[in-house]
């Protein structure tokens, strides 16, 4: 079957059969390859994009569903040379090890932040449910979705909560 | 850039997010090579059963398909190659039965994966199903066999004062142990307990992708590993190749966590496909699939035991367990347990009996995970003080002091007869118990309990053991001899000034979101004062890296890290040669910062790395008959292991009418040692944390009678979540080691380590007003729940 | 992670797509898909034809409509929760949608899909009993309405039949000094994941007194079921903290309570008490 959609701002279109999962027409056919897939069961999240604005988990879409589509994945998520403020965050505050679960994670935070750019921590730790991650604890992607929230609402972030070069807990 | 320094102890952003934070990241997966295949394996539905014939007609009938493999074809490949090849060593495809449900039996390769999934579907194998053995005591009975004709299920026993025959003469504690249980001063108190199975779950399933080329007689491979050199050696010493002739890339790796540490069948069978096929060929497995294409961990029972007098005094500690193997061993399997006899003892100054069978299950193997050995160790062990405490009354905090090695008994010999290289251990515990205001925190709880509410306080302590060493361990069986790779655990690093004046830093690990790139960066920074920004750092291609045996044990910072500061300093000694000549001063008064070099005391006196390049690549301008070219390369073989160690605590609240935990604080005091990036030493506590809260809390794999895995996806094997985490609060003593010469230990396990028991410890101490004394992992809700109402009677 | 071949089609109308299932025996029905794709991808379940109705216009709606709320069959689950009407007349079920998977979930599943998907742990099944609801399904053949109390007939078997599609869902409003609320237990704890157990209950008071209620449960069993039990020892009650315990103590009277991997039959049982308990505070705080 023939598909047409909109990616990161650009008409893609290509031939698929109706099994062909989104994640994968997006990897292999456009080969954006910075939508993952870490699970077949919607759990883990490492597959989420942005279809018409809002976060989903495109390998439990079929490519033919986006038929018509505007989606975005991390790799339209920058403005340019321009990052995201959560990616900046990100960066900033070390909220990725291996990486895998990140470009899902910042979709997905940077979703909630579209909606309200002043979450709670438990806003933000329930805004992300939908992405797992195994390496960061969450800690330091709840204080990176913070920083960008606060670069969103034009303040300076809170400092970060290293473990500095003085014993006991900081 | 939020900070300040990239010198050592600095904290930087790290050089490998810009590329991971845009989705610009290669891992296996992102890999496209012309003409690449997929492959897809048929597994077994059966725990255990003869496989009486295998139709794979109409398989190969259907359009796209290339091939379809059974045992027969690669049998003279096989069995996998282990480093530790103690019990039944797993066949590439299963050959005649197999012997654990999800075991490969055949492998499907076609021009795209849905095909190959396809024609997996419609290979026919007629099975005869065989008794099995699935529950680890039963299985250590020897009742049924894991496998057939095999002499007994139970692989070998690990036995503390005799671990090592032939080697360590040790005493045996059993004697005293068991005289100290006969005084009527004593209490003696006991518990079973399991350590459950694990399934590891990295995020990125593995995934590897083959091209084995017959006209240049070279494999390119890609896959998905923690050990690059180990693995390329392997598939050479399969195929007949020599160690250059695999050209193994590890792009980004997404986690690893133990499960990317072992050779798999696939590893293997792709190569294999692709030699007969002409046509690169890659398989990529999925997470369903994973729990049994991947290894699992953990998997104990034992009852753990302490004498002890009733004011503290700890007079005998006895661990006697099974620990599951699954039913094939790979890389490591029965040497797991060692690992954990390496801190059997923890922090405490203690008699030792610990006895741990190796017992093969009809389930999928064991092996590293995160820990390795080590969690189980320190849970059955913190456990058992935590109830030997509230059995004499005496607050779990005394009772752990009471016992400790003491700071000036440091360096300390372990009852199994290693020496720990340095400890503060009452100095640590404090630092966490004055920072959580711990008196304070107790009198909370005893308020809370009045409001009928039912609040906890745990607390553990821990050794870690990093950088695994010496050297003759491997004689022990912990080298990769037999992947053709015989090494150590040397670590190595190479430094090469490149002649723009930039560094190129090139090690032999294998990491999966440690921060390499950055922390090596740091060092080789820190040691040659070339800017940050110039000294670029790459990893997991055994083309270019010095041969090097990976990224695991919470090994790399220690070894690796080391040999890489010793290169730099290789580098420094030459460099200053050339910079003496350049600025007719003594090379002993040469001294580098800042981008270059200058002459002590004349800081207007200097050369950048840009022009020190310039000379050592240009022989006629450098000092008479020097060699041209400025990079060094160094192996570092630690005398001894590091031993970090820490102290963590947690509160929690838990809902007595339906057994549901909430953890309201978390605080962790870690000693590593020396930090090189104090940012990245957070992170990993933080994950290592989240993974023993999982192990405490959430996840579990459970086989039914059958053998049949119950909780294979993320569906019924739940991972924490975000909402199911505090904020972690952590602190920091420093006692450094004199092991390496950057003083630094390793913190890649130390938080897994530390925290399943301190959440148990903690939901116990809740519950002990109800009567309950013990509860096993996981607490999901049910458990507690069940725990409450056996207490109540 | 591959499914099978299967045939598709996305008709622009409702009859249309009536007319595919009509013509082609095992076809399915996709909403959302956050259901079906991934039994799909595990090849668990293999449809020869998937009937999407994600291009149909005017199943996408929430109506007022005065007595009751109509929910159509394109209506995510974070529409349903976000929903004013839902959150002010159906309390019960905009707290079960915001409490079904996760963000990305909510954003692709339909409250209709998970109530013909008819999951035993799932949220919104137990919203739509004890609210009452109406399930409007219609074939080529015709349409007809099925109450709430009939509709859910087995673990992951609705009343549907085959060529029939669920397009509304029908609710009726609390109004006055009535309430509803819905309750549970996750399965990863608090109430995050699918429901180990929970209830939602609807409560009229009148006077000072419990006039109605309603409670069912979910998670306990292989469907969601009425604690018709409850109700009955509620209602005539003053509602107070000490009856809400008591009327739920009967929360699994008459109801097969099974057991799985996430808890006992006693476990079950106690915790149909609890959350019975909870929904129903709940419901009669809101009540007001």
């Amino acid at each position: 079957m023939q598909v047409s959609m909109t990616v990161n701002g650009r008409d893609v279109s290509g031939d698929v059969e109706p099994r062909t999962l989104l994640v994968h027409f997006i990897r292999e056919n456009l080969r954006l390859t910075g939508t993952h897939v870490g699970c077949e069961t919607s759990y883990c999240g490492a597959c989420t994009i942005h279809v018409n604005g809002t976060p989903v988990k495109s390998c439990t879409m079929l490519a033919v569903q986006a038929d018509g589509a505007d989606v975005t994945t991390i790799e339209g998520l920058a403005d340019g040379q321009t990052l995201h403020p959560v990616q900046e965050g990100f960066w900033e505050r070390h909220g990725l090890q291996c990486g895998f679960c990140t470009p899902g994670m910042i979709m997905s935070a940077a979703a909630l932040l579209a909606e309200n750019d002043n979450p709670s921590e438990d806003e933000i730790r329930h805004g992300i449910e939908g992405n797992l991650c195994r390496c960061t604890g969450y800690h330091n992607i709840v204080r990176a979705v913070e920083y960008a929230g606060a670069k969103m609402r034009g303040e300076e972030p809170a400092p970060p909560d290293w473990t500095l070069d003085f014993e006991g807990v900081s | 850039m939020t900070t300040t320094t990239s010198a050592m102890g600095g904290i930087v952003r790290r050089r490998e997010d810009p590329a991971l934070i845009a989705g610009k990241g290669r891992y296996v997966d992102d890999i496209k090579l012309p003409g690449e295949t997929a492959a897809v394996f048929v597994r077994s539905p059966f725990a255990h059963a003869r496989i009486n014939s295998i139709d794979t007609s109409a398989a190969e009938a259907m359009e796209g398909v290339l091939a379809v493999y059974t045992s027969d074809d690669v049998t003279e490949l096989g069995p996998l190659l282990a480093q530790v090849p103690v019990g039944v060593m797993r066949p590439l495809l299963a050959d005649g039965a197999v012997h654990h449900a999800g075991e490969a039996v055949a492998m499907v390769v076609a021009e795209n994966a849905y095909i190959a999934r396809d024609a997996a579907d419609a290979v026919d194998v007629d099975y005869d199903p065989l008794p099995v053995a699935v529950d680890l005591k039963e299985a250590a009975t020897d009742e049924v066999k894991v496998h057939e004709g095999a002499e007994s299920n139970v692989l070998v026993t690990w036995y503390s004062h005799d671990w090592w025959p032939g080697v360590m003469e040790l005493e045996d504690h059993r004697p005293a142990i068991e005289e100290a249980k006969q005084r009527d001063d004593v209490v003696v108190v006991s518990q079973e307990m399991v350590n459950q199975r694990l399934i590891p779950v990295a995020i990125e399933p593995r995934a590897v992708l083959a091209d084995y080329n017959t006209g240049y007689g070279r494999v390119n491979l890609w896959t998905s590993t923690q050990m690059p050199h180990a693995i390329a050696a392997a598939v050479a010493k399969t195929f007949g190749l020599t160690n250059h002739d695999v050209h193994l890339v590890a792009p980004e790796v997404g986690g690893g966590f133990g499960v990317k540490l072992n050779l798999y069948p696939d590893e293997i069978l792709t190569v294999f496909a692709s030699r007969e096929l002409g046509r690169p060929v890659r398989w990529t497995e999925t997470r369903r699939e994973a729990a049994y294409s991947s290894i699992q961990g953990r998997g104990w029972v034992g009852t753990a035991t302490i004498v002890g007098t009733k004011d503290g005094e700890i007079l005998g500690y006895e661990l006697d367990a099974l620990a599951d193997m699954g039913a094939y061993s790979q890389n490591f399997t029965v040497a797991i347990p060692v690992l954990g006899l390496y801190v059997a003892q923890g922090q405490y100054n203690i008699p030792l009996a610990w006895q741990v069978s190796c017992v093969q299950t009809n389930t999928q193997t064991t092996d590293a995970y995160r820990g390795a050995g080590r969690p189980e160790a320190i849970y059955y062990l913190e456990r058992i003080i935590d109830m030997y405490a509230a059995e004499i009354g005496v607050d779990p905090a005394d009772v752990r002091k009471k016992n400790f090695f003491k700071h000036d008994e440091f360096p300390a010999t372990t009852a199994i007869g290693l020496t720990m290289d340095s400890g503060n251990y009452d100095h640590n515990l404090d630092t966490l118990l004055d920072d959580v205001q711990y008196a304070d925190l107790r009198k909370m709880q005893r308020e809370a309990l009045d409001e009928g509410r039912y609040v906890g306080i745990g607390l553990s302590t821990y050794v870690e053991v990093c950088g695994f060493a010496p050297s003759v361990l491997a004689e022990f069986g912990f080298g990769w001899d037999a992947y053709g790779l015989p090494t150590s655990f040397s670590g190595s690093g190479l430094v090469r000034i490149n002649p723009d004046g930039s560094a190129s830093v090139i090690i032999g690990t294998g990491p999966s979101g440690q921060g390499h790139e950055t922390t090596w960066a740091q060092v080789v920074s820190d040691r040659l004062g070339v800017e940050f920004d110039k000294v670029r750092v790459s990893h997991g291609d055994t083309f270019e890296s010095p041969v090097g045996v990976g990224t695991f044990g919470s090994r790399s910072a220690a070894v690796d890290g080391a040999a890489t500061y010793e290169a730099a300093e290789k580098v420094r000694q030459k460099a200053a040669e050339i910079v003496a000549h350049m600025l007719e001063a003594s090379a002993e008064d040469i001294q580098f910062s800042d981008g270059g070099a200058h002459v002590a005391g004349s800081p207007g006196h200097r050369v950048t790395w840009g022009e020190i390049a310039e000379v050592a690549y240009k022989p006629h301008k450098g000092p008479e008959g020097f060699e041209a070219g400025l990079e060094a390369h160094a192996v570092f073989s630690p005398g001894n292991a590091t031993w970090p160690f820490g102290s963590h605590l947690a509160v929690v609240e838990v809902d007595p009418d339906t057994g549901d935990v909430q953890i309201l604080r978390y605080v962790a005091v870690d000693d590593c040692g020396n930090r090189i990036n104090p940012m990245i030493v957070d992170g990993q506590i933080h994950g290592g944390i989240a993974q023993g809260v999982g192990q405490a809390m959430f996840e579990e794999a459970i086989y039914d009678a059958d053998g049949n895995l119950l909780t294979g996806s993320l569906v019924d094997y739940p991972l924490p979540t975000a909402s199911d985490l505090p904020a972690f609060e952590l602190g920091w003593t420093n006692t450094p080691t004199d092991v390496n010469p950057m003083g630094v230990k390793g913190i890649g396990e130390a938080g897994t380590i530390g925290s399943a028991q301190t959440i148990v410890n903690a939901v116990v101490d809740a519950l002990r007003p109800l009567g309950v004394k013990h509860i096993d992992m996981p607490l999901r809700p049910r458990k507690v729940w069940d725990a409450i109402q056996k207490a109540r009677g | 992670m591959y499914p099978r071949s299967f045939e598709y089609v996305a008709p622009a109308s409702l009859d249309e797509a009536l007319a595919a299932l009509k013509d082609n025996p095992g076809a399915k029905v996709m909403t959302g898909g956050m259901s079906l794709i991934p039994l799909m991808k595990l090849r668990l379940f293999s449809p020869p034809l998937v009937v999407d109705l994600g291009r149909i216009d005017g199943l996408g709606d929430i109506e007022d409509g005065g007595d009751a709320i109509t929910i159509g069959a394109l209506v995510r689950h974070a529409e349903t929760a976000a929903s004013d009407v839902v959150q002010s007349g159906a309390a019960a079920l905009a707290q079960a949608a915001s409490l079904t998977g996760d963000v990305q979930v909510r954003n692709r599943g339909t409250t209709c899909g998970a109530l013909a998907h008819a999951d035993v742990a799932a949220d919104q099944t137990a919203a739509a009993l004890a609210l009452g609801a109406t399930m409007v399904a219609k074939s080529a053949g015709g349409e007809r309405e099925i109450s709430a109390d009939d509709f859910f007939v087995d673990a992951l078997t609705s009343a549907l039949q085959p060529d029939e599609i669920l397009v509304e869902v029908r609710v009726p409003k609390t109004t006055g000094r009535a309430g509803s609320a819905y309750d549970k237990l996750g399965r990863r704890g608090g109430r995050s994941d699918y429901a180990v157990a929970g209830a939602a209950a609807v409560v009229s008071m009148d006077n000072g007194s419990v006039a109605s209620a309603r409670v069912a449960l979910t998670g306990v069993g292989t469907k969601p079921s009425l604690a018709s039990a409850v109700g009955d020892a509620l209602v005539g009650t003053d509602g107070s903290a000490d009856a809400v315990a008591a009327a739920a103590a009967h929360a699994a009277d008459g109801v097969t309570v099974l057991e799985d991997l996430y808890g006992s039959v006693d476990y079950k049982t106690h915790l149909a008490k609890v959350y019975a308990a909870r929904a129903l505070n709940a419901a009669i705080a809101a009540a007001g």
